[in-house]
């Protein structure tokens, strides 16, 4: 055993998201004297930030009212928005879709790099005094006397094989009275504490969508600030939930991505193919003609929603943010929710501290009382529509649900299958034929890997484990063609010899740290470990 | 021994640049900031310097922006004992930092001075040998090892094609390569008391010296992208090519 | 105008690089050489320079300060002599980077290194951001002070001309550093770094054993073999022969990629290499993209054919 050093903390944050800084800067507001470290695994913060992102200012108006003070970077507002179902050839304008999609209205919303969000919230928080470390992953998590006492940082400067570098350097005990885990989608410490204490019992399995996506420089005579533009159909099958984002911000600046349900069920499916592919469409390909591509990242994200939120706190913390699962899928949005979670979290541990209680248990009657639920209340059967009855009648029914249910559905749909389960054999789908990348508008996927700026330190254990590697070839392979080298936006996995002795390579340096694998792998065979802190994408400012 | 680090802060190594459309310069807008990667390896070396009970004190140093003083604070956090700023608006050129320096070492009396072979943002490789130049020391640029001696230093270098030691006497001026050493991670507890060691804060212009640029650039380009060539038939149009074309055997 | 070019002068040859530099000086005017070296050295030198064509003459400088090029005595040289000219060159290798910023700080003037384009006498175009990006400056020095990056010009002959020479007293100065010894790699391959010519192998070499038909060539060539991240994690060849973005940045005047798809990652290692040849199997592959000379076929036939051929 490692001898390790501790460092003990009132409160432990793990992620320094829009959640995790959200809950740090509330515990500040209420416990000013009380000791809040945060440790983000990216180099710095916002260095693992992927998101559209038109943001809803609700929860940051009741955070920090005077943030139009603080020169927030909210600059673009909404101010024109459009949702296309798409054919291969033509698009078709939803009207009226402040009516039949009321929760897309994007009114008083602004279009705003996330990233450069949670970097200024950071600054924020620094400015309250909380502590934050980025560079450095939580890495395991310690559990004591049925309790959740704080978490350990990885060591760094451990080699390929395991062994200890010269530079080998232990990680630390970070202790805290309570710790806030505030992963993002899938986090890896939350898979870990959700099993511990079974929090997942009773309620709906997780349901994840993942989006890619990019940020190009466009020409001036192109770009509209403030315009938003959504779609959905093709290139999706009427089985497959997916859709694709264009936002203008900035100075000539747009954000395009692409967010596929990770319930699909054609293992061919590339989930980056489809986002490149969705570029050329007449209605996205003007806006990419003469414009140079940027930014690449990729990210999962939680779509199950309410129904598929776990308990939410445990002796010694809570889950919050998309760790959770608080994303609201048909709003297309999860940073306010994010933020207002970490709030509600922040205003529980408080009560908790004070009364010196294990588990800040009050989180889920404040969740109750307060608009967030009743904003995923109001969405709760959207998402599982569509993956009930496919997208044209998905489609149907949420404008039914939103426009004259109104939310108020005196049923609640749920969601069957876990996303590992949806695959069907290979053999038994059609593969897709995907055009090659033309250099222009569309890439392969390698050049865009290079940039997310993504790198890991080389002599570095694998971070992306298989559980047991004698399972690949019978199921992954021989049954689903390795769907991991499809949906992996990243090309970390590689079958080398498929003709004669197929074998997986994985090239985890690629890693942008999205999380698919660990979500849609059919055995669930595959675990994501946090590397050494401070590897994986650095991307900059604008992403 | 005292030793003085200067170090200084560029867009980290794992950021791809690019220039602005209109060519005044490269995206620096929401960019990570780090310390220039050959600057860490001075400051490792210097800290290993002190571990071998070679040095007793290490001052490092960063010429520019205000936060710059970040940067400074990532080598305290490594181990460094104290840290000078001197703030200025731009980052000046190599000449204009050497004088700088040189004010400084006048100041602080270091008898070594480390620093990174070449910031990987301009990639101008001078100051040091330009530091060396003012204060009429000796130097030894893209050092792979150092090592104390009774009255002196031995060091070697990397050359073209192979590597060679030099001793020298002290004060001297050493330029760090590659190979030099692997820098160590600065510790959460590090990074913690690092922020209440003295970090002095001196303005630029206080110092009399003239920053004005020698350097005017007229414009910033990408470099253009190469062209797919020929395919060949043969292994003897290849040679013939290489031979009598391209002239490269 | 007047320029003087500072040689390198090895084993009293004068190497491609201090070639490359006196060509870069073409454009500015009158181009003498200074040749320095150990006492025992000098006179072939100097001879070899005096054959250089377009000199105007060559001046010596001889003595044990300067038979191993250490910076103090060649930069107190380099400023004894700068009143006679205006542009003062050096080829960027390990001696002129060393000698001409420190020979520039105590002429007050700012060094322009890696200089790969001549504009005009006073405008110059370098890289930055290790070739990402390339500047273009305007010194407003009274003299400049030039590292001349050799790749981007090709050497003048090394014979054609009978330049007078002329010997100058160094200035006499204390002895700061002293040479003690020196390591040369030349029994073993070339540092990938330092290499003219690579031979690199990606995937495609199939094993640590199919790695190795690339060493034949490498030694028919005098190149450094370097390989691919995928070859690097495949456990072909070790960590260190890597080339690219994560590995070592290179830029031989010959490189040549074997079973290499040419991945992004790869290309940013080796792409500013003088000439590049591919050989691949899959025509498809993006190396052929930026490939000056392409083979599509496969490299177990193809490199042995090569090797053979450079007999």
């Amino acid at each position: 055993m490692t001898q390790r050093d501790i460092m003990e903390f009132d409160i432990v944050i793990v992620g320094g998201g829009p959640a995790g800084l959200a809950a740090a800067i509330r515990l500040k507001q209420l416990l000013p004297d009380e000791s809040v470290c945060l440790v983000e695994k990216g180099s710095e913060i916002g260095a693992h930030i992927v998101s559209g992102a038109v943001i809803e200012p609700r929860a940051l108006d009741e955070l920090l009212p005077d943030w139009a003070d603080r020169d927030a970077p909210l600059t673009t507002r909404v101010t024109r928005e459009e949702m296309y179902f798409l054919t291969q050839r033509k698009a078709f304008r939803i009207p009226a879709l402040a009516r039949v999609m009321p929760h897309l209205a994007n009114h008083g919303n602004f279009v705003v790099s996330l990233g450069d969000v949670c970097r200024w919230l950071a600054a924020q928080a620094e400015a309250m005094g909380v502590e934050i470390y980025p560079g450095f992953a939580a890495a395991d998590v310690l559990i004591e006397n049925g309790r959740v006492a704080g978490i350990v940082t990885g060591d760094m400067g451990v080699t390929r094989d395991g062994a200890q570098g010269p530079n080998f350097a232990p990680g630390m005990e970070l202790r805290g009275r309570y710790t806030l885990f505030a992963e993002g989608c899938r986090g890896s410490l939350t898979k870990r504490v959700m099993a511990h204490f079974n929090l997942r019992a009773g309620v709906d399995p997780q349901t994840y969508g993942l989006g890619i996506k990019e940020v190009w420089e466009i020409p001036a005579e192109r770009h509209e600030p403030g315009l938003v533009l959504h779609s959905f159909g093709w290139p999706m099958d009427d089985r497959t939930y997916g859709g694709a984002w264009l936002y203008h911000f900035g100075r000539n600046l747009v954000s395009y991505g692409f967010v596929t349900g990770l319930d699909y069920a054609n293992p061919w499916l590339s989930p980056y193919d489809e986002m490149q592919r969705t570029k050329l469409h007449p209605v996205f390909r003007p806006y990419f003609e003469g414009g140079r591509r940027l930014i690449y990242g990729a990210r999962a994200l939680s779509e199950g929603g309410l129904q598929s939120l776990p308990r939410l706190t445990f002796p010694g913390g809570a889950l919050v943010g998309d760790a959770a699962g608080f994303l609201n899928t048909p709003k297309i949005k999860g940073t306010h929710t994010a933020m207002k979670s970490g709030m509600l979290a922040a205003e529980a541990v408080a009560a908790a501290y004070t009364a010196d209680a294990p588990e800040p248990d009050t989180f889920t009657d404040r969740l109750q009382a307060s608009w967030l639920h009743q904003e995923l209340s109001a969405a709760r059967n959207i998402r599982p529509a569509f993956a009930r009855w496919g997208t044209m009648r998905g489609a149907l029914y949420a404008g039914i649900d939103a426009a004259i249910l109104r939310g108020r559905a005196p049923w609640t749909l749920h969601f069957r299958h876990a996303d590992h389960e949806t695959l069907r054999p290979a053999a038994a789908c059609p593969p897709p034929v995907y055009p090659k990348p033309d250099g222009t508008v569309t890439f392969d996927k390698l050049s865009s890997v290079f940039l997310s700026n993504t790198n890991h330190a080389e002599d570095q254990p694998i971070h992306l484990r298989l559980r047991d590697p004698a399972l690949w070839k019978p199921v992954n392979w021989d049954i689903y063609r390795a769907p991991e080298i499809r949906y992996c936006p990243a090309g970390v996995y590689e079958v080398a010899d498929p003709d004669s002795t197929p074998r997986l390579t994985i090239n985890a340096q690629n890693c942008v740290h999205c999380k698919t694998c660990d979500i849609k792998d059919p055995p669930q065979n595959i675990d994501w470990y946090t590397p050494e802190g401070g590897g994986g994408p650095n991307y900059p400012g604008g992403m | 021994m005292k030793i003085l680090v200067p170090i200084k802060r560029v867009v980290d190594y794992n950021v791809k640049v690019r220039v602005r459309r209109d060519g005044t310069g490269v995206e620096t807008a929401g960019v990570k900031m780090s310390m220039n990667p050959f600057d860490e390896i001075a400051v490792e070396e210097a800290l290993r310097l002190r571990e071998k009970g070679a040095a007793d004190d290490i001052v490092v140093v960063s010429v520019g922006v205000p936060q710059a003083a970040d940067t400074l604070r990532t080598a305290l956090a490594m181990g460094a004992d104290r840290a000078i700023l001197v703030q200025s608006e731009e980052s000046p050129e190599p000449l204009a930092v050497a004088k700088i320096l040189k004010t400084l070492v006048e100041r602080e009396k270091p008898d070594l001075v480390i620093l990174g072979k070449q910031a990987i943002d301009d990639d101008m490789n001078a100051t040091g040998q330009m530091l060396a130049g003012l204060l009429d020391w000796p130097q030894a640029t893209f050092a792979s090892r150092v090592e104390k001696t009774d009255d002196g230093l031995t060091v070697t270098r990397e050359v073209d094609g192979g590597s060679e030691t030099l001793s020298l006497t002290l004060p001297a001026i050493v330029t760090a390569d590659l190979r030099l050493n692997e820098p160590r991670y600065a510790s959460l507890p590090n990074i913690m008391k690092a922020k209440k060691k003295p970090l002095d804060t001196i303005a630029a212009a206080d110092l009399g010296i003239d920053l004005t640029r020698r350097l005017t650039m007229l414009s910033m380009a990408e470099p253009p992208t190469r062209k797919a060539g020929v395919k060949l038939g043969s292994v003897a149009e290849l040679v013939e090519k290489l031979r009598n074309e391209a002239k490269v055997i | 105008m007047t320029a003087l070019v500072l040689l390198d002068a090895e084993d009293g040859t004068i190497p491609q690089t201090s070639r490359s530099a006196i060509a870069a000086a073409a454009t500015l005017g009158e181009i003498d050489v200074l040749v320095t070296g150990g006492p025992d050295t000098i006179q072939a030198a100097a001879a070899s320079a005096a054959k250089l064509p377009g000199i105007r003459k060559v001046r010596t400088a001889a003595g044990e300060a300067f038979a191993h090029g250490l910076a103090e005595p060649l930069a107190a040289l380099i400023v004894a002599l700068a009143p006679e000219y205006d542009h003062i060159l050096a080829a960027a290798t390990a001696i002129g980077k060393s000698a001409l910023p420190r020979a520039a700080a105590r002429l007050d003037v700012q060094i322009i290194p890696d200089v790969m384009d001549i504009k005009d006498a006073e405008t110059f175009v370098r890289p930055i951001f290790a070739g990402n990006a390339l500047v273009t400056l305007r010194s407003s020095d009274a003299k400049k002070l030039l590292t001349i990056r050799t790749a981007s010009f090709d050497p003048v002959p090394a014979e054609g001309g009978n330049a007078p020479i002329e010997a100058v007293t160094p200035p006499s100065s204390a002895e700061k550093s002293r040479f003690l010894s020196a390591e040369h790699s030349s029994t073993e391959r070339p540092q990938l770094e330092a290499a003219r010519v690579i031979v690199s192998g990606g995937r495609g070499m199939q094993s640590a054993e199919g790695f190795k038909i690339l060493e034949p060539l490498a030694d028919k060539l005098g190149a450094a073999i370097g390989a691919s991240r995928v070859a690097v994690d495949a456990g072909f060849v070790p960590n260190d022969y890597q080339v690219g973005q994560t590995g070592k940045i290179v830029a031989p005047d010959l490189y040549i990629a074997c079973g290499i798809s040419g991945a992004i990652q790869h290309l940013a290692g080796m792409k500013d290499s003088k000439v590049i040849v591919a050989i691949n199997k899959d025509e498809d592959a993006p190396i052929f993209q930026v490939a000056d000379y392409g083979l599509v076929g496969d490299l177990f036939q193809i490199v042995p054919a090569l090797t053979a051929a450079l007999e």
